[in-house]
């Protein structure tokens, strides 16, 4: 009896992603000096910083695009620190880079469909829900990625990523860039995606005010390192002003 | 006149050789940036896969040994190619300088190679009798049934590859790796079985062309260093990694350079063929077909 109950608070206690002092960087430059944070199931975790202290380089870290150095990234009970990117992206791992990345010379519905595409599902349709959330999409079906507006380009990054069924989405400045009406419907987006509960987000975002409505716990970068963490109702704005303005 | 159109129709066929050549380099190049100097042994291999396909079969079904021998020098060419990719070319991603050495240094010795199992001498294939003779159009002029089966045998190979391309998922997940290969992976693409996919099939198209020069003449260790500086020169003039571009620096290559040899020498014919190529890169540095996007810096 003693037992399950230890069993269910471990359950409870255990994170989805977890990850322990990495170190890592571009060739022989180190970019992250022993960075740790964990992100609970359906947490939206904001990362803040100013340009150039290291969250996109954790991002690309996490998704495996960068090696890590020395560390461990253990992710839904696995430790995933030396998988490939595509093992991780199977697993549930997703990623919307700063500046979109769309692929400029596959259409919209190529877009789409090459998540779906790369797991060999047979069925391979796109779930009508995504053009709930974006209806423009539906309309650019057979567009160039790279012929769409910044805006529309970003909804689709976050489209064909939620197609993928992800159980971790990493967002590297999902706003960046782009016109107010859109960056309104994005945040409704996020906000749709936090309240299913199901989806842990790590949210890289210059915004401030967007990052506190909607994270639920925040991490501080400076210089390559976490310099302070807390709930975010626990956090100040003029605190971390501090590290954010220039 | 008549020359000249004899000329015009054996350029449109060496054309089909060069396309069927520079495709596999333009293609590896785009998605890999490997630069493959013995992209032309996997022409040889295809020829020798004739050869061999021959001494073994022809006495069982004469003539129609050819018939087995196309596919046979696709595949044989395309696994060679896969697993020097899984063993030695997959250590030279972006690594363009580096990739030209070990390429080159592979091509002499598969040169070599093929010297010490067939012999430093040209072997020939017998061309089967339903490819001997032509179409005469008049008195004078003939085009033979070889060189017209050799532009089928690259339209039907252009028209599989199209399709491969685009409208399969395997040539989805290609383009998608040669546009954004970290964002392909991202999206849970196995790079790695592209790229050695892409690169096998680079090489069987090479195998191919082998097969089909064989009905041209005889073959040899040095067959592919024939038409290897010509491929190269088509995939710079069309831009890299572009079918339709590929396909218009073939028809260029194809028939003005016999045509400028034609008027001249045949030396001066080669220098003129330089002239065009390099003016011509300095009016479109990016070949023919080139790609224009926003999302492109």
């Amino acid at each position: 009896m003693l037992s399950m109950c230890i069993l269910a608070e471990m359950e409870v206690n255990m994170s989805l992603l977890q990850v322990n002092s990495i170190v890592s960087g571009y060739g022989t430059t180190q970019v992250l000096h022993q960075v740790s944070l964990k992100a609970d199931k359906g947490q939206v975790v904001a990362l803040m910083g100013r340009n150039g202290v290291g969250k996109t380089t954790l991002l690309k870290t996490l998704m495996g695009l960068i090696k890590v150095e020395s560390g461990s990234i253990e992710y839904d009970g696995a430790n995933i620190t030396q998988w490939p990117t595509e093992k991780r992206a199977h697993g549930g791992i997703a990623y919307v880079p700063q500046g979109r990345e769309i692929f400029p010379h596959l259409t919209v519905y190529e877009n789409l469909i090459l998540g779906l595409a790369a797991r060999s599902i047979k069925n391979q349709e796109i779930p009508d829900d995504i053009f709930i959330m974006f209806p423009e999409l539906k309309k650019l079906y057979k567009r160039k990625g790279g012929d769409l507006s910044g805006g529309q380009q970003q909804q689709l990054a976050i489209a064909r990523m939620l197609i993928l069924d992800p159980k971790l989405i990493l967002f590297d400045e999902p706003t960046e860039g782009i016109q107010p009406s859109i960056v309104q419907s994005i945040e409704y987006a996020i906000r749709a995606i936090k309240e299913q509960q199901k989806i842990t987000i790590i949210l890289v975002e210059q915004y401030m005010e967007m990052a506190f409505r909607l994270g639920d716990f925040c991490y501080v970068m400076d210089h390559g390192e976490i310099v302070m963490h807390d709930n975010m109702g626990n956090l100040e704005g003029i605190e971390v002003q501090k590290y954010i303005s220039i | 006149m008549d020359t000249f159109v004899m000329q015009l129709f054996n350029g449109l066929s060496l054309s089909s050789i060069l396309l069927l050549v520079g495709l596999g380099l333009s293609i590896t190049f785009g998605i890999m940036g490997i630069i493959n100097f013995a992209h032309g042994e996997f022409m040889m291999f295809g020829a020798y896969s004739v050869y061999l396909v021959q001494n073994l079969t022809y006495g069982l079904w004469g003539d129609f040994f050819f018939i087995f021998a196309i596919p046979a020098s696709f595949f044989i060419a395309a696994g060679l190619g896969f697993l020097l990719e899984r063993s030695i070319i997959r250590h030279l991603y972006n690594r363009p300088y580096e990739s030209i050495l070990v390429t080159w240094g592979l091509s002499l010795i598969f040169q070599q190679a093929s010297r010490n199992i067939f012999g430093a001498s040209n072997v020939d294939v017998r061309s089967p009798d339903w490819l001997k003779g032509g179409i005469s159009i008049s008195d004078t002029i003939q085009f033979p049934y070889n060189r017209i089966f050799i532009i089928l045998i690259a339209i039907i190979a252009i028209a599989v590859m199209y399709f491969y391309i685009y409208k399969t998922t395997n040539g989805l997940k290609m383009r998608a790796v040669m546009q954004n290969r970290a964002m392909g992976a991202s999206m849970g693409i196995q790079t790695r079985k592209v790229d050695s996919l892409t690169f096998a099939i680079g090489c069987g198209l090479a195998g191919l062309a082998g097969c089909v020069v064989s009905l041209l003449g005889s073959i040899g260790p040095s067959t592919g260093q024939n038409y290897i500086v010509d491929a190269f020169m088509v995939v710079v003039m069309g831009g890299v990694g572009s079918l339709a571009g590929t396909i218009a620096g073939a028809l260029m290559m194809g028939i003005i350079s016999p045509l400028l040899e034609f008027f001249t020498t045949s030396s001066m014919g080669k220098v003129l063929v330089f002239i065009v190529v390099i003016l011509f890169l300095q009016l479109k540095p990016k070949g023919f077909v080139t790609f224009k996007s926003r999302a492109l810096d």
